[in-house]
């Protein structure tokens, strides 16, 4: 019998659990993931190289994560393809057999030239998660200025202490991880600024409490942090905001203020605060090129952009493309817990396994919280319309181009640049090597309403299941490839033997 | 004052550090075992090591991959991220601009 090959792209929560449901069901996986650990961002992994004796004394979680990873890696039917990145997905000829795309993969250490390979799966999961969301502010792009996960990934990741007297601020629960985390390694973490206010906080978060019982650990979770916070003497202030970062080569100080519930600044409650560090975040912005290139259809987010919008899944987590299952942040931004079911269901299903199968009612029904969970995030840490009140003409919005709000709003409001397209050319904003990742939502959003008006953005967005233009996500070449790697024939599909779960060592020999 | 490793015998991780040294455009700075070439840096007290278009100064933003703001080149690698590669004994760093960038095209040197 020849068994199912799944794809699962991503080892955060999501695709781990997706790996472990298809390995379950019979299926041989292939596990790529571009860093040289798994555990996603949620779980970030000390290096290896530190061997450190007691990791879970800075992990979330680390001990049930690490023996659920163990047994994923360790399984005799996964491949685990580290430090490795899927550049594009090609996908079927018309006419030829329904199915996922083929996927075409670079692979490679440090020091080793990357390998080029392509696989043509059975089925294929995506669970390639979701990167911070910043929105601009005079001063963001001075060095100094970090998103949240940046400080995330250095404080837990490397044990990198960001810096001294640090400021924490933007939107949504995820601030009080980072800035726990900040204040344990040894900052001192000024004040920590959540720019919602407090009755739209406790509407959000409040409003049919028993929905969030379900959500008992992550509460509980987010408890911990507070409590890190109180014995640090962090202050954490509602309806607040970074409005400006000021330095000559580095951050030397930010002005905070007041925001109303739109976001616009109140007068008068500006102030100036010395910092060597700032850390924001306003919401997570969905990883969607490859699921964009499979051709999944997208999930239009109610009064939002066309930069925001998920993958649309059945109850299966079978997207819009034959063969292909999403899961994870990708599908809505809801956190590790509802990542792990979605994956679970996903991978189930990629391996062939029954979907009548009891533990998968269980296992949907976790997902289901998990979707509310979203919902009621997404209700408490809205993105106020007026935020671009805080920006001035020359305020960088496109960091890689160096392209200001004045030239964004001119080509908003020029009708020979209506087209995206047009308006990405006269301004060159999303055009610099990171390709609109970091801009693109926030210059979809400034075409809407340049000067920070309401605009459209009030409407709901178009029903569910009604196709979504890809938008700022459309890159079909995912990951940077040299002219080189491309020009050599791709490997061998399985690649050099898989390498075993490194921990404690041994060292790779390749 | 500037960014710094967690001291390793106060670190409830219980790391057991190991020593690297790297040249950032051939000044040598000093580093442990398994951090990014961008913690190296970092730690050494440089928070920024590339220049924009205009020559403002670039670091580390995101931390994970997604902005691109950190590339270095990297034993004559060029445009390597340096928050997503860890830094390697006798690692030859040199920063970028793309202020000086020639004609089109790419990050120039």
């Amino acid at each position: 019998m020849t068994r199912r090959q799944v794809v699962v792209v991503g080892a955060g929560p999501g695709g781990l659990a997706a790996a472990g449901a298809a390995l379950a069901a019979g299926a041989e996986v292939t596990l790529i993931e571009a860093s040289e650990r798994p555990g996603g961002q949620y779980h970030r992994m000390l290096p290896e190289a530190y061997e450190a004796d007691r990791p879970e004394a800075v992990q979330h979680g680390h001990r049930s994560f690490d023996s659920a990873a163990r047994r994923v890696l360790g399984h005799p039917r996964c491949s685990w393809w580290a430090g490795s990145s899927v550049w594009a997905l090609e996908r079927r000829e018309p006419g030829a057999a329904a199915g996922p795309p083929a996927v075409h993969v670079l692979r490679g250490g440090p020091g080793s030239p990357r390998r080029r390979h392509v696989l043509a799966p059975d089925a294929l999961v995506l669970a390639t998660g979701a990167h911070d969301r910043v929105l601009p502010f005079p001063g963001w792009d001075l060095p100094g200025v970090f998103t949240a996960g940046a400080a995330q990934a250095l404080v837990k990741g490397e044990r990198l202490v960001i810096g001294d007297r640090v400021v924490v601020a933007g939107t949504g629960p995820f601030l009080l991880p980072v800035a726990a985390s900040l204040a344990e390694a040894g900052s001192r973490v000024v004040e920590v600024l959540e720019a919602a206010g407090a009755g739209q906080v406790a509407r959000g978060w409040l409003r049919r409490p028993w929905e969030l019982a379900p959500q008992a650990a992550k509460t509980g979770e987010l408890l911990s942090y507070a409590r890190v916070l109180g014995r640090h003497r962090v202050p954490c202030r509602l309806g607040r905001a970074v409005v400006e970062a000021r330095g000559g080569d580095r951050v030397e100080e930010v002005v905070t203020a007041g925001v109303r519930a739109d976001w616009s600044v109140v007068p008068g409650t500006e102030r100036v605060t010395a910092v060597d560090a700032v850390c924001v975040g306003h919401g997570f912005t969905p990883r969607l090129e490859l699921a964009v290139a499979a051709g999944c259809a997208l999930r239009p987010v109610p009064g939002g952009t066309s930069a925001e919008a998920f993958v649309a899944v059945d109850d299966d987590q079978l997207t819009s493309c034959p063969g292909v299952y999403a899961c994870g942040e990708i599908t809505g931004i809801a956190g590790a817990p509802a990542a792990r079911a979605e994956g679970a269901v996903a991978g189930w299903a990629a391996g062939g396994g029954d979907r009548a199968a009891r533990p998968l009612s269980a296992l949907r029904a976790q997902r289901d919280q998990g979707r509310s969970f979203a919902a009621r995030l997404a209700r408490a840490h809205p993105i106020g319309h007026a935020w671009p009140g805080w920006l001035r003409p020359d305020t960088v919005i496109c960091r890689c181009e160096e392209t200001d709000y004045a030239a964004v709003c001119a080509a908003a409001t020029d009708p020979a640049a209506t087209d995206a397209r047009v308006a990405k050319l006269a301004t060159r904003a999303g055009l610099g090597p990171c390709q609109g990742r970091i801009c693109g939502p926030t210059v979809a959003e400034l075409r809407r309403h340049p000067g920070g008006q309401p605009g459209d953005r009030g409407q709901p967005g178009d029903p569910a299941g009604t196709p979504m233009p890809p938008g700022v996500h459309h890159r079909p070449v995912a990951e940077p490839i040299r002219l080189g790697e491309l020009a050599r024939p791709p490997g061998p599909p399985g690649g050099p033997a898989p390498s075993p779960f490194p921990h404690p060592t041994p060292k790779e020999s390749s | 004052m500037s960014p710094r490793l967690v001291p390793a015998a106060s670190d409830p991780v219980r790391r057991r550090d190991r020593p690297l040294g790297i040249t950032v455009d051939g000044v040598p700075l000093s580093g442990v075992a398994g951090q990014s070439l961008a913690g190296v840096m970092l730690a050494a007290g440089r928070t920024s090591w590339r220049t924009g278009r205009s020559g403002a100064p670039r670091g580390v933003f995101c931390g994970i991959g997604v902005c691109f703001d950190c590339l270095v080149t990297v034993n004559g690698e060029r445009d390597v991220r340096a928050c997503l590669r860890r830094a390697r004994d006798g690692d030859a760093v040199l920063t970028q601009s793309r202020a000086a960038a020639p004609a089109a095209g790419g990050e120039g040197r």
